[in-house]
């Protein structure tokens, strides 16, 4: 029931690692490490969800308010690697539509 | 009307911490009785949807419980959510459930209110009530080729076949 977070800097962009579950506990820990990143003119970054199980509506309340201060700031960010229980939730509640998520998994990266 | 075969009750401090231990416990609880890996995997978001309620609007100054109710029958749980709360605003629980609409300006869409919308996705009935708090109680059929099944959670069928 833990989240563990890992910020990486590429040449182009930055990436954040997130692991395990996100919910009304862990939440803010996420909000925390993604709001400053994505808070920086023309930013780019990817997270990638690939080692996340679990995630409620507390998450994607952060990816929700990620989305207004990258639109405010010019930055950009995207949702790559979700398994296929975590891109469910992204489909039900329609915010597929409006956050950027990568369907591939991201091998080549790594 | 089918009769309760168990019923099983928890009480936890209403901390965001213990809503991992009330998912995992109806993880448990509906693996043993035989759910689906999706279906259990729907339970633990409702559950924890309803528990993160308690733990955001129920109590404003003081820490309070959160009260877990499961009524098992030979065809259906019923999930009951409950708090004692006196300040929980339960006309903003009801306001504007539903998807993010895309159309919307980014800067419009709400961060909060994708629960109840979730639990009424995820399980098969969600009925709330507010008494001296607001108890929600949400019922997932076992067998679910005996439910037509909508995403909006809406059951248009009679379930009970006997």
């Amino acid at each position: 029931m833990d989240l563990y977070l890992e910020t990486l800097k590429e040449p182009t962009k930055w990436i954040l690692k997130v692991s395990g579950e996100i919910d009304a506990y862990t939440a803010p820990q996420l909000k925390n490490k993604l709001i400053p990143l994505i808070s920086e003119n023309d930013r780019e970054v990817q997270v990638d969800l690939s080692d996340v199980q679990y995630i409620d509506s507390t998450g994607l309340g952060v990816f929700i308010g990620a989305l207004k201060i990258a639109n405010e700031k010019g930055a950009t960010y995207k949702l790559v690697g979700l398994q296929k229980r975590v891109k469910r939730l992204f489909s039900i509640t329609g915010l597929d539509e409006v956050i950027d998520i990568d369907e591939e998994k991201r091998e080549e990266a790594k | 009307m089918s009769e309760v075969l168990d019923y099983i009750e928890m009480k936890l401090p209403a901390k965001a911490e213990y809503v991992g231990v009330v998912r995992l416990t109806i993880s448990g609880l509906a693996s043993r009785l035989g759910y689906s890996y999706d279906a259990i995997e729907d339970l633990k978001i409702a559950v924890a949807e309803a528990a993160t309620n308690v733990v955001e609007h129920a109590y404003k100054d003081t820490v309070g419980l959160m009260g877990i109710g499961c009524r098992v029958f030979r065809d259906k749980m019923e999930i009951i959510v409950s708090d004692n709360g006196q300040s929980f605003n339960f006309e903003d629980l009801q306001k504007d459930i539903g998807p993010v609409n895309p159309n919307k300006p980014v800067q419009d869409l709400k961060e909060g209110g994708l629960g109840l919308f979730l639990m009424e996705s995820l399980t098969d009935k969600v009925e709330i009530k507010q008494e001296s708090g607001v108890v929600i109680k949400m019922t997932k059929f076992l067998e679910r080729d005996e439910v037509e099944q909508h995403v909006d959670g809406i059951r248009s069928t009679n379930a009970q076949h006997q």
